[in-house]
């Protein structure tokens, strides 16, 4: 039974004991609402959680256990002593799975009657060239280990799908059966599906620790699998990046952080003035009219995708600054450049400086102004001695937050900072950045047991704990800062 | 007595005399770098909004071309010999007529045609003439063909795209000067080009494939599309909503109204603020090792991408329900507690429906966001070329590949041809339509529903 069945089949179940529920608890009470513990709807819903809840949650860890307790099984086939590693083990999976894969779609276009599958071996049919009949390519030829692996999987999975499908249903009625029994007049519905409900609250809001998990789990896992292949040494001092995939790769970090750093560089050099600028005089310089016609129009920079920053960087900037800087400076002649890249960001981070400052600059109590102002002080001697001292805290928590996200950007560096890792001071060369790198060492046909897949890995967790440290000290700052006055 | 004081206060404090009505040294520069000040300001401001402006003109000086393409309409003469040897109208074989077959029936009728309405093609080279078709014509005819066999034989009026070279010619893109450094097409062609124009057999229109057809090769910019990038874009906002407002919701709902304030709580909160600050490709990193290594869900798949966009997404809808939440009076919360509602009543039927405007306008926010996020899509595979649309949601089509928008601007960039730049500036004017929308509904949203407590 398909997934999608098993869902329609709970839902419906879920329905149903809503129904019933709620008229058993009517009729227990003889249609008197005031007799009953809850609200009528209250044992409707619990009869829709007790049908839907367990059966769901059995149904979503079936899902998440089966692939890992078939995969322990099909090991094996493949003796330890006859694989060289963990990756290699993990690539001979993926071929068991596109055999037994192909084998189902052969089986769904007739092409192989059901025992017909599982009695195929290798040394009677050509199992690469049956199934490419049908359309399904296999990069190498099958050996007789993945295909009984593929049929033990199939097999597995046919098993599987009608244990999960048991499970389900035996858990949706049993539910269902359950709430209908314990439905009466005196029965708390409400607390049990306030109390449900509260669970699944709070499941929902675990979900954000999950993610973090995720991220650092997945990050970690793939970068220590990188640095079984790769001195950690080398990467992080290393002085030179150039991947190689037949191997002897050197993939030294240092060059990327450089380009990283230069170009959230020049891009803060960009976006910080004219970010604190243009924040100054919305809060303190422009009449309301102005203010609430120019902040959305400078917020509406924040909100353009960063692939049409790209394209701009990529087709005007970038050309422009070829033209008429580096070509007469003699600097260089490439679209691509630090220049390019490090302008088009700061331009697309000045709606987050200048927003987050001008909340900042806006909480500075009035009275502090008036009192400088009642001293003598001009407008701008009063912003500069009185309020902008008073908000730098938080200010340099909205530029460490610019910075960390230059430093994450990538669009704009793809598309405008070139693809040559150097190490280099002049602004006019392409150079490249963490972000950059991972995205080239990462699309297109990727194994992922090659360091020079893996390193993006730990580019990954580089970018990662960079930009985290950066955000939980302009946090820190930020929040900090903002008790002061309230 | 303070009269007094003040009165001898310019002799005895040794300070000038001087009035407030003129103007000394010092008070001018005061004067003038307080007006400087703020000229800063404006500046930084007008500097901003120029860089906008110009990025948004140039978009769309390169882009408004892209929903226009010149084509070449002509009767081509099905000829039975060539499509259709046997003559017993099978579509199997039939089939095996390649595309080529049908490339060169259109040339030399294109050269048949001209000859016969008396356009001269002296000086060019028969099969330069054919090469003003596009590559994507044979095979739309074929198609045609294919659907309807009575076709052979007769003669039928065809509209087929010119090269995207004609194409860019017409536009202004390729000129003589560029045509002589151009292998791809030579000066005599577009000499050719103008006198076709002339009899209105070239001729420009709104080209409507271009919001409808999947993507095209690197050799044929003309027939490329964005439909396949529209729809997937379309699927996985589709299951980024249904996905991240439920759980976004909730969770907003417990950390808000429910959790207790304590250290693990406090944890939950910076986290939260923390993964909205967390670089999007980093998302794409979680997204290639988590659903696509370890759980095996298909590359490429609006699935896959609708789910790192729904990790990604979570945080701003969190922190938005959030602010709206905590807007909500709490004398509502006291007045239906009085009335013996439980919390969680309270919660749902007064709190949640007054924060729901708010909630809505954060969400839709949240989408735009989503919808022009490119980095992590290219990271599982969205970028690779896509050329059949995916299956309808209830066939499995959240599974097919599929593309998305922000994606296909960049993919279509990263190619040589100029004729991909300007699609690729058509694809942004198709996507900041679309934020467009999302923004005024998000606008209205918060206008319609605008309360003060």
């Amino acid at each position: 039974m398909s997934v999608f069945f098993l869902f329609a089949f709970i839902a419906v179940l879920a329905v149903a004991g809503y129904v019933v529920c709620r008229r058993r608890a009517l009729a227990s009470a003889d249609g008197n609402i005031r007799c009953m513990h809850s609200l009528p709807s209250h044992y409707g819903w619990h009869g829709a959680i007790m049908a839907a809840v367990p059966a769901l949650f059995g149904l979503a860890i079936w899902l998440l256990a089966q692939p890992l307790v078939i995969e322990r099984q099909l090991q094996n086939y493949f003796p330890p002593e006859q694989v060289e590693n963990p990756s290699a083990m993990t690539l001979l999976m993926g071929d068991v799975r596109r055999v037994a894969a192909g084998i189902d779609v052969a089986v769904a276009r007739g092409a192989l009657s059901e025992t017909e599958a599982s009695e195929l071996n290798t040394a009677s049919t050509d199992v690469r060239q049956a199934l490419a009949a049908v359309g399904v390519a296999l990069g190498a030829q099958v050996t007789p280990q993945v295909l009984a692996a593929a049929q033990d999987y199939r097999a597995s999975a046919t098993f599987g799908a009608i244990g999960r499908s048991i499970l389900v249903i035996v858990l949706a009625l049993a539910g269902f059966a359950y709430a209908v029994r314990i439905t009466d007049r005196d029965f708390r519905a409400r607390n049990r599906v306030e109390r449900v409900s509260l669970a699944l609250l709070a499941l929902a809001s675990v979900i954000a620790i999950l993610t973090t998990i995720g991220i650092v789990l997945s990050l970690l896992s793939e970068s220590a699998r990188f640095f079984t292949f790769y001195p950690v040494g080398d990467f992080f001092f290393g002085l030179t990046w150039s991947p190689n995939f037949r191997g002897n790769s050197e993939l030294g970090l240092l060059p990327l952080l450089w380009g990283t750093l230069y170009i959230s560089l020049v891009a803060m050099i960009v976006a910080v003035p004219l970010g604190i600028f243009a924040a100054i005089y919305l809060a303190e310089y422009a009449s309301p009219t102005a203010r609430s016609i120019l902040k959305p129009m400078i917020e509406i920079i924040a909100g353009i995708p960063t692939v049409v920053f790209g394209l701009f960087a990529l087709v005007t900037v970038g050309p422009f600054l070829r033209d008429y800087f580096a070509q007469p400076l003699g600097l260089g002649n490439s679209g691509s450049s630090v220049m390019t890249a490090g302008i088009v960001i700061g331009i697309l981070n000045i709606p987050f400086i200048s927003s987050l400052s001008d909340d900042i600059i806006n909480a500075v109590p009035q009275s502090m102004r008036d009192g400088s102002l009642g001293l003598g002080a001009t407008k701008s001697e009063t912003i500069k001695q009185v309020v902008l001292p008073a908000a730098l805290p938080g200010i340099v928590g909205a530029v460490l937050m610019a910075a960390s996200r230059a430093i994450g950007e990538t669009m704009i560096v793809t598309m405008g900072a070139g693809a040559a890792a150097r190490m280099d001071l002049n602004p006019f060369e392409a150079m490249t950045t963490i972000t950059v790198k991972i995205v080239s060492q990462l699309t297109g046909d990727t194994e992922f047991n090659s360091p020079e897949t893996l390193v993006a890995f730990a580019l990954g967790l580089t970018l990662f704990v960079f930009t985290l440290v950066l955000n939980i000290v302009a946090l820190l700052i930020v929040r900090r800062y903002r008790e002061q006055y309230e | 007595m303070t009269d007094a004081t003040a009165a001898d206060l310019p002799a005895s404090g040794g300070r000038p005399n001087k009035s407030i009505l003129v103007e000394d040294a010092l008070t001018r520069r005061r004067n003038r770098s307080e007006k400087r000040f703020m000229l800063y300001g404006l500046g930084a401001i007008t500097i901003s909004l120029l860089v906008l402006f110009i990025m948004l003109f140039t978009i769309f000086r390169d882009g408004t071309s892209a929903f226009f393409q010149a084509s070449l309409s002509f009767p081509v003469t099905l000829d039975a010999e060539q499509l259709d040897e046997d003559g017993n109208r099978d579509p199997a074989e039939m089939a095996s007529v390649t595309t080529i077959g049908y490339g060169n029936l259109l040339r030399a009728s294109l050269v048949d045609y001209l000859a016969a309405e008396g356009i001269s093609t002296d000086e060019i080279e028969e099969g330069n003439v054919g090469s003003l078709i596009s590559r994507d014509g044979p095979a739309q005819l074929r198609d045609r063909v294919l659907a309807d066999p009575d076709l052979i034989g007769q003669t039928v009026d065809v509209k087929i795209f010119a090269t995207s070279r004609l194409d860019g010619y017409l536009k202004g893109r390729v000129t003589m000067e560029t045509a002589l450094l151009d292998s791809n097409v030579s000066p005599e062609q577009l000499q050719l080009a103008d006198r076709l124009s002339e009899a209105g057999i070239l001729t420009t229109a709104f080209n409507l494939q271009f919001l409808t057809a999947a993507d095209a090769s690197d050799q044929r910019p003309e027939a490329a599309g964005l439909g396949v990038a529209i729809i997937g874009s379309a699927y996985m906002m589709l299951l980024v909503l249904i996905m991240a407002l439920p759980i976004g919701v909730a969770a907003s709902i417990y950390l808000e109204e429910f959790a207790p304030k304590n250290w693990i709580t406090d944890v939950i909160e910076v986290n939260i603020s923390n993964l909205a600050a967390v670089p999007s490709i980093v998302y794409g990193i979680l997204g290639l090792a988590l659903f696509i290594n370890f759980a095996g869900l298909p590359q490429s798949s609006t699935l896959v991408g609708a789910l790192v966009l729904t990790l990604m997404t979570l945080p701003t809808i969190i922190i938005a329900t959030r602010a709206s939440l905590r807007a909500v009076p709490p004398s509502i919360r006291d007045a239906a507690l009085g009335v013996g509602a439980s919390k969680m009543q309270t919660v749902f039927h007064h709190v949640l429906p007054l924060a729901m405007p708010g909630i809505l306008t954060g969400t839709i926010l949240g989408l735009a966001t989503a919808l022009g996020e490119t980095a992590p899509l290219l990271l599982i595979g969205m970028v690779a070329f896509v050329g059949d649309y995916p299956a309808s949601p209830l066939d499995g089509g959240f599974l097919d590949p599929a593309t998305a928008l922000p994606v296909q601007v960049y993919a279509w960039a990263s190619r040589s041809d100029p004729a991909f730049i300007e699609r690729s500036s058509g694809a942004i004017i198709v996507l900041l339509g679309f934020l467009l929308v999302m923004n005024a509904v998000a606008i209205v949203l918060r206008r319609r529903f605008e309360r003060r407590w």
